[in-house]
């Protein structure tokens, strides 16, 4: 009698308690997502504009009275055919992929064997230039590129694409050779010591268990080198003086923009194709990214 | 097949620590070893030193009468499994079992021969297409087992293999690693902290504490007869009671002063061996299973005393009785329709026969 007295007593509690979690639930679900299409809003804002501003004509882009920077009243694709009718336009593009399709080529084989020797053969000074590789991330590219132009023009490779293959290798690997020392790292050592036991000497370990297992990390250190090297800007404005060997980047803004007239709707369909590249890349790789390669090589 | 030879092995680390301090043994072809203690004795050093994971600081080790100090693992013809299994999460069950022989550069067709009849002593057939991902703990261990057993190797190696499983699956796969010995008899070293596994599984026991060896000898004499106090209290469970006692020499036979006043007579063919330690404090040792209930009354040297128990623990086919003596935590293991109850003495029987006398300065069981 008294005990299931007590037991009703409880009971209002027991479901208070319940009701407010569901509540704080519902709270945080409603704050979560106003912040996410707050955070929306300002991100997708240029890329609207830009895409706004691509397909109008030059008339209504200067039209400041009748026309607002968020619509379109008569769309027209001719700043599109304009750019890709273009050769000069193709041929930056072309540059981009070609410089970038071989900068990342040579940044994977150089970061994923640092890393691979950084982190996991253990030899004396090994820690000290893992941190050294990564100290010389935190150098910028402006501070850079007066020495690299001295080292570049030395070399003969002022004003070619070939130097800036060299030269963008200085921004990708150590960032990517410390990612890759990280995703490394969390390979648990029984897997290197199983491998070697079976009989594998180092570079089958590295090649046949290591980069399989780290392919997220991998993936992930690949689109960071192509991002960076895809979007440079101040290595090409430096070294590249001709049209035929500028990258996307810097050939859109040399060529669009005469003194100071701006051809805007050819700008913002320059940029917007330039960007093209790394959002399909991302769009594919994302998969790949997310999925936990290393689920199941020990206990878990 | 082949034998091992550990001679005078010192293992030191970086700051004078030795880990393995001058160890020697040797383990016979096809036996199966097994190197217990408690974490930081040593155990998982000697083993990963046998395997080539580790260097050794001095003396040497022999795989098969080939001196392996300065082979590498690959070279040294011996398979390891590892506590958290190890295996190649990117390969299928077949491919982590055959990775090995590929290496090795076996023709395909052999390679599927050894892994298939793995497979079958492993019971594992229907999982060859599958990930590690896929599998269960005790899956994943036989699927290590197996990458071990199709290498046909000179030793298997274990690290501790069953600790991530749970109690149920633990006590199966025990089974299954000793059945899986019985069929392929390859030599086998074998690591664990845990004293039930190392008596259910070895041919002969290595008790290991502090980088040293304690005793090494089969399970039974382990059980019965330890050489010194940590054997005498890691082997079995519950552990031995170790009780202070003074010893005395009354009128050619010798008798133990126990606290709370409880005298017991040393059994007659003793009394030669105990001799040097007349009039001095000693541990008296004695397993829970014999200080039992009064029974088998009518034997030479039982001894019956009452002790007032403070904790009752049931198991079923036994009850464990714990009570405190000046200090020392006693327990007897009593048969379960014998009546005990908190705080109400009970007669029990000492069975002197199985008695220890331990040396508390050497540590040394006499």
């Amino acid at each position: 009698m008294s005990a299931s007295a007590a037991a009703n007593r409880d009971l209002p509690s027991i479901y208070h308690k319940a009701g407010s979690l569901r509540a704080e639930r519902r709270w945080a679900l409603w704050s979560a997502y106003i912040s996410l299409i707050f955070a929306a809003i300002i991100m997708l804002a240029p890329p609207v504009y830009m895409l706004m501003t691509s397909l109008k004509t030059s008339a209504e882009i200067a039209d400041q009275l009748n026309s607002t920077p968020w619509w379109v009243y008569s769309p027209t694709l001719e700043n599109y055919a304009a750019l890709i009718g273009n050769e000069m336009f193709r041929g930056f593009f072309w540059n981009s992929v070609k410089v970038t399709v071989l900068v990342v080529a040579v940044t994977m084989v150089i970061s994923v064997l640092a890393a691979f020797a950084l982190g996991r053969m253990r030899f004396w000074g090994s820690q000290a230039l893992a941190t050294g590789v990564f100290l010389t991330y935190l150098i910028p590219d402006t501070l850079l590129f007066i020495p690299l132009y001295q080292i570049v023009g030395s070399l003969g490779l002022l004003n070619s694409a070939w130097g800036l293959v060299l030269v963008y290798p200085t921004l990708t690997v150590p960032f990517c050779t410390w990612i890759m020392i990280g995703y490394f790292a969390s390979i648990p050592k029984e897997l290197d010591e199983a491998a070697l036991i079976d009989g594998a000497n180092w570079m089958q370990m590295l090649w046949k268990i290591f980069i399989p297992v780290a392919l997220p990390g991998i993936i992930a250190a690949t689109i960071f080198a192509f991002t960076v090297s895809w979007a440079a800007f101040v290595y090409p404005t430096a070294f590249i003086t001709t049209p035929e060997e500028m990258p996307m980047t810097i050939g859109v803004v040399s060529q669009l923009i005469r003194g100071d007239t701006f051809a805007w709707g050819q700008l913002m369909a320059g940029a917007l194709l330039a960007a093209l590249p790394p959002v399909i890349v991302y769009a594919f790789l994302m998969d790949y990214y997310i999925a936990g390669l290393t689920a199941g090589a020990t206990k878990g | 097949m082949a034998q091992v030879s550990i001679r005078k092995v010192v293992k030191a680390y970086e700051g004078g620590v030795q880990a393995v301090k001058g160890i020697d043994l040797e383990i016979a072809d096809h036996e199966f070893v097994v190197l217990v203690g408690p974490s930081g004795c040593g155990k998982s050093t000697t083993l990963r030193m046998i395997a080539g994971l580790e260097e050794i600081t001095s003396g040497e080790i022999a795989i098969g009468g080939t001196v392996v100090n300065d082979i590498p693992p690959r070279d040294r013809d011996i398979a390891m499994v590892f506590q958290n299994y190890a295996l190649y999460p990117h390969m299928s069950v077949f491919d982590n079992m055959a990775f090995g022989l590929t290496l090795r550069k076996f023709p395909k067709d052999e390679i599927k021969r050894r892994v298939d009849n793995a497979a079958r002593i492993l019971d594992i057939t229907p999982l060859l297409d599958r990930k590690p991902k896929a599998l269960s703990g005790g899956q994943r261990q036989r699927v290590a087992m197996g990458r071990a057993i199709v290498r046909d190797p000179k030793v298997f190696l274990f690290d501790e293999p069953l600790s991530n499983l749970d109690a149920k699956l633990r006590v199966q796969m025990r089974t299954e690693i000793k059945k899986v010995h019985q069929a392929v008899k390859t030599t086998t070293v074998y690591v664990t902290h845990d004293q039930v596994e190392a008596m259910t599984l070895a041919d002969r026991v290595v008790v290991m504490n502090h980088g040293v060896i304690e005793q090494v000898g089969p399970p039974q004499e382990l059980y019965h007869r330890p050489v010194t106090r940590f054997v005498a209290g890691f082997i079995g469970s519950p552990a031995m009671n170790f009780i202070p006692a003074r010893v005395e020499n009354g009128s050619g036979a010798l008798r133990l002063n126990l606290p709370n006043g409880i005298v017991l007579p040393v059994p007659a063919d003793r009394t030669q061996r105990y001799a040097a330690a007349a009039g001095k404090e000693m541990i008296f040792g004695i397993r829970p299973e014999h200080l039992t209930e009064p029974k088998n009354l009518d034997r030479d040297n039982i001894a019956t005393f009452d002790l007032t128990p403070e904790v009752i623990e049931p198991m079923g086919m036994e009850t464990l009785v714990h009570l405190w003596l000046q200090g020392a935590e006693v327990c007897s293991r009593i048969d379960p329709t014998t009546p005990a109850e908190p705080g109400r003495p009970l007669q029990v029987a000492a069975d002197l026969n199985h008695m220890h006398l331990i040396d508390p300065q050497t540590g040394r069981v006499l």
